[in-house]
């Protein structure tokens, strides 16, 4: 039955890293705009087509 | 421009710079780019360049950097992130701007050698982006949108929720005894895992218990609190005991979806908000010189440095400097105390001052927020006995409430005790939370708050949410006449010997009164003069005197001036000029087109009309209002009072409604008082509401509204009586889990503010649907 205690130990050792991940996700702002990120990779740096200067 | 339409002169601009740039992808990426004008204003922003000021609100200052954060309330599409992020091709000094759209801000690095901070503000403006800057809070507004920390804590209870469940199945299962070791190790860990779930995540449950026994009350978290703590100390006393397994599992179990249920109670709100937001405040004006010419604007679109002009009775808007050689300004809304100050060229006049005597010039130094004169508004001074009748009552019925709670928990326990005294502590917890009469005191505020929004919507502006229950209450209301029923002139002439110099004259000395009739003879007089006024005085209601270049001018009654007064269908206003009777302005005032109507639907509740004027318009009266409503003329601003408190005597509740400037003290003594205005100006802490001159039909309307309220506030109370009870009876016989007690609560607050806010939606649909 030691195993149990193993796989328990391992399991909740898991689940505290993550909730430590996400509270520290939290904390430092990865939550904050979760709308910009999404488009401001469509956006490229276009080229100045009118005129083409090298 | 390259055979393009734009609606206005700001997007035209907007395209020229950004074509220059090669910016116009902006123009791709949405179907309607472009901001509504709505926040749009002409700030200059001079002040963000004072070394104090930047230190302020600079997230980052140093000679070649700096970093600021604005609030631009205006982002609201793709769009506006692509332009917002682009602004170092638009302007040179700007290194790099990230816009926050949830938080609705834009955070800009840029270079304050080559660009000043104030310029980077206009820069924004000139965009449409224009940025509230609070310098007041320094805080941005919740940059996420969100509550962190109850996130978190949720996050916390979750993990600690589905732990402890797994660790009891043992326990749900049933072991045999061989393994009995390792029950005592899950529940080991399980008071490990409780300890943050209870005492981080339910935090706040503690707290507000702990700060409402300071105080030597009892509110209503105090019985969640106590539940929370006799499951959790029972709990460890049985595992360290080795009585029983505990029941950590329904108290953590129960903190989870407490804070679910914050949580969407939370979102609940957000989106019925009642909060006032800027269209519900009365849209106050002002008198801005603008390229040399006075223009009204609206009080929060001022801006330091602003020339304002402020007239007899009216009160100073912003803390601002005189530019004129003296006034007197009384601050009784402010300090209470009546007597006017004397003021010289370059002193400070603070808001919330009102003018007596001669117009004065001032110059803006402080912005102004609407909330500061609403809260003015809200003075003591100002405020009627009676306000919060049932506020009052809902917080003496929440903590009897909850000493009844407390008390039928007791008694629960103790019966359950002899009865089944393993499942006491269970009973005794979903009695606490089901109890909770939190439903209670939201239906009033939720009622009254969204009712009061929307009549702001339609042009009338209220105090404060209690005027809406007095409101219902009316039974008499009085009018004043001159503004109220009557506006606007169809002719005003003047009868008698006078020359262009001297109506110039006239005219200067009605300019600096805000009399509807000096106004409208005002307006009607052509000829300008620039001279000073000097010793002008004011009766309010009555009469205007001063010298104008040595000759002593009087414009008022008959009376007062000497003149004679002959006897037609028509205002008049006399003048005399050094004493001498020089004739007399015949006034035809117009009556407001919607007077006739909403008199004859408000019935026999029209008790009367007071009117400062003579009776020259007695009979035009006559048509409008009926035989029961008594017409009284030449009425002092002292005899309207004593009128309305001898109604009041007789058990009546009175409305007042006037136009503010002669008749405050009816205004305040009635129950509602209510101020008719046109174009603003006049701001009189006096009244409860504000009504906009167009909107006068409505009134029938709006009384009727306020009526609906107290039935829908009372509903709501039924509804969340209905559900307390039924659930306590089924908490008390012991069918209902603290985990199903956690989740109804929150649901029936929630179904309290839904039921008030629709109710008050759809009514006010009803009623506005026929005005229309």
């Amino acid at each position: 039955m030691l195993i149990i205690i193993l796989l328990i130990s391992i399991s909740l050792t898991i689940a505290i890293f993550f909730l430590v991940a996400f509270v520290w996700s939290m904390k430092s702002g990865q939550f904050d705009d979760t709308y910009g990120p999404s488009v401001r990779m469509l956006f490229e740096d276009k080229k100045k087509t009118k005129s083409p200067k090298p | 421009m390259e055979d393009k339409h734009f609606c206005c002169q700001g997007c035209k601009t907007v395209f020229e710079i950004l074509n220059e740039n090669d910016l116009c992808e902006y123009y791709s990426f949405d179907k309607n780019p472009g901001v509504s004008l709505r926040y749009v204003s002409d700030e200059s922003f001079a002040y963000l360049d004072e070394a104090a000021i930047r230190k302020k609100i600079a997230e980052f200052d140093s000679d070649s950097f700096s970093r600021v954060r604005f609030y631009v309330p205006a982002i609201h599409c793709i769009s506006c992130i692509w332009l917002l992020e682009n602004l170092q091709r638009l302007q040179k000094g700007i290194l790099k701007s990230e816009v926050n759209f949830s938080g609705k801000s834009v955070r800009i690095d840029f270079n304050p050698k080559e660009i000043a901070f104030s310029k980077v503000a206009r820069l924004l403006t000139s965009l449409g982006y224009a940025p509230k800057i609070n310098l007041k809070t320094e805080e941005l507004p919740n940059s996420v949108g969100f509550n962190k920390s109850l996130v978190i804590k949720l996050a916390i209870a979750g993990v600690g929720f589905g732990h402890i469940m797994l660790l009891s199945f043992p326990e749900y299962l049933g072991l045999d005894g061989t393994d009995e070791y390792l029950q005592r190790i899950f529940s080991y860990i399980n008071i490990a895992l409780a300890i943050p779930v209870t005492f981080y995540s339910g935090r706040e449950y503690f707290e507000n218990a702990w700060k409402s026994f300071a105080q030597r009350q009892i509110n209503i978290d105090v019985p969640i609190a106590v539940g929370l703590f006799a499951l959790f100390f029972r709990s460890v006393y049985d595992i360290l005991w080795n009585v029983g397994p505990g029941y950590l599992d329904s108290l953590a179990g129960l903190v989870f979806f407490l804070l679910i249920g914050r949580w969407f109670q939370s979102k609940t709100y957000e989106n019925l908000a009642f909060d006032r937001d800027y269209k519900s405040y009365f849209p106050l004006a002002v008198q801005k010189l603008v390229d040399s010419e006075w223009k009204p604007i609206l009080v929060y679109e001022l801006s330091p440095e602003d020339m304002i002009r402020i007239r007899n009775n009216e009160i100073v808007p912003a803390d601002s400097l005189l530019e004129s050689e003296a006034a007197y300004l009384d601050y009784s809304f402010v300090t209470g105390e009546s007597k006017p100050v004397r003021t010289v060229k370059g002193d400070w006049v603070y808001a919330g001052g009102r003018l007596i005597g001669q117009p004065i010039e001032l110059v803006v130094k402080k912005r102004t927020s609407q909330s500061h004169l609403t809260s003015l508004w809200n003075e003591a001074a100002f405020q009627k006995p009676e306000e919060g009748k049932y506020k009052r009552i809902i917080d003496k019925a929440a903590r009897a409430f909850t000493w009844v709670v407390l008390l039928i928990a007791v008694v629960t326990g103790v019966t359950w005790y002899f009865y089944d005294a393993s499942r006491m502590w269970l009973v005794l917890t979903s009695v606490l939370m089901v109890a909770c009469p939190c439903a209670l005191a939201l239906a009033a505020p939720f009622t009254y708050g969204n009712m009061v929004r929307i009549f702001g919507r339609h042009g009338f502006y209220l105090k404060n949410a209690d005027v809406i229950e007095r409101m219902a209450s009316i039974d008499s209301i009085v009018f004043d006449k001159t503004g109220t029923i009557t506006h606007g002139a169809n002719t005003v002439k003047f009868v008698g010997l006078i020359d262009d110099y001297e109506l110039a004259w006239v005219k200067i000395l009605t300019a600096a009164s805000t009399h509807p009739l000096s106004s409208l003879i005002t307006k009607s007089i052509m000829s300008h003069s620039i001279v000073e006024i000097e010793n002008f005085k004011e009766r309010l209601g009555s009469r205007v005197e001063g010298y104008i270049k040595g000759a002593y001018i009087k414009v008022g009654s008959a009376e007062y001036t000497g003149g004679k007064d002959p006897v037609i269908d028509a205002s008049r206003v006399f003048v005399s000029i050094n004493g001498e009777p020089r004739g007399y302005f015949q006034i035809e005032t117009s009556v407001r087109p919607q007077v006739g109507e909403v008199v004859s639907k408000l019935g026999k509740r029209v008790v009367a009309l007071l009117s400062g004027d003579s009776n020259g318009e007695s009979n035009r009266m006559k048509h409008i209002f009926q035989e029961y409503t008594k017409l009284l003329f030449n009425q002092s601003p002292h005899d309207k009072l004593g009128f309305v408190s001898s109604l009041q005597q007789s058990n009546s509740k009175v409305m007042m409604i006037g136009d503010g400037l002669n008749d405050s003290g009816a205004l305040q003594q009635s129950d509602v008082g209510i101020a008719v205005t046109d174009n603003a100006g006049v701001f009189n802490p006096a009244c409860d509401g504000i009504l906009a001159g167009k909107q006068l039909g409505l009134l029938d309307k709006f009384l009727t509204l306020s009526k609906t309220s107290i039935v829908i506030v009372k509903i709501g109370f039924g509804i969340s009586f209905f559900y307390n009870l039924i659930a306590l009876s089924f908490a008390i016989g012991g069918f209902l889990t603290p985990l199903t007690a956690a989740i109804l609560m929150p649901i029936s607050s929630m179904s309290v503010v839904g039921f008030s806010t629709v109710a008050v939606m759809w009514v006010a649909k009803q009623t506005f649907k026929e005005a229309k």
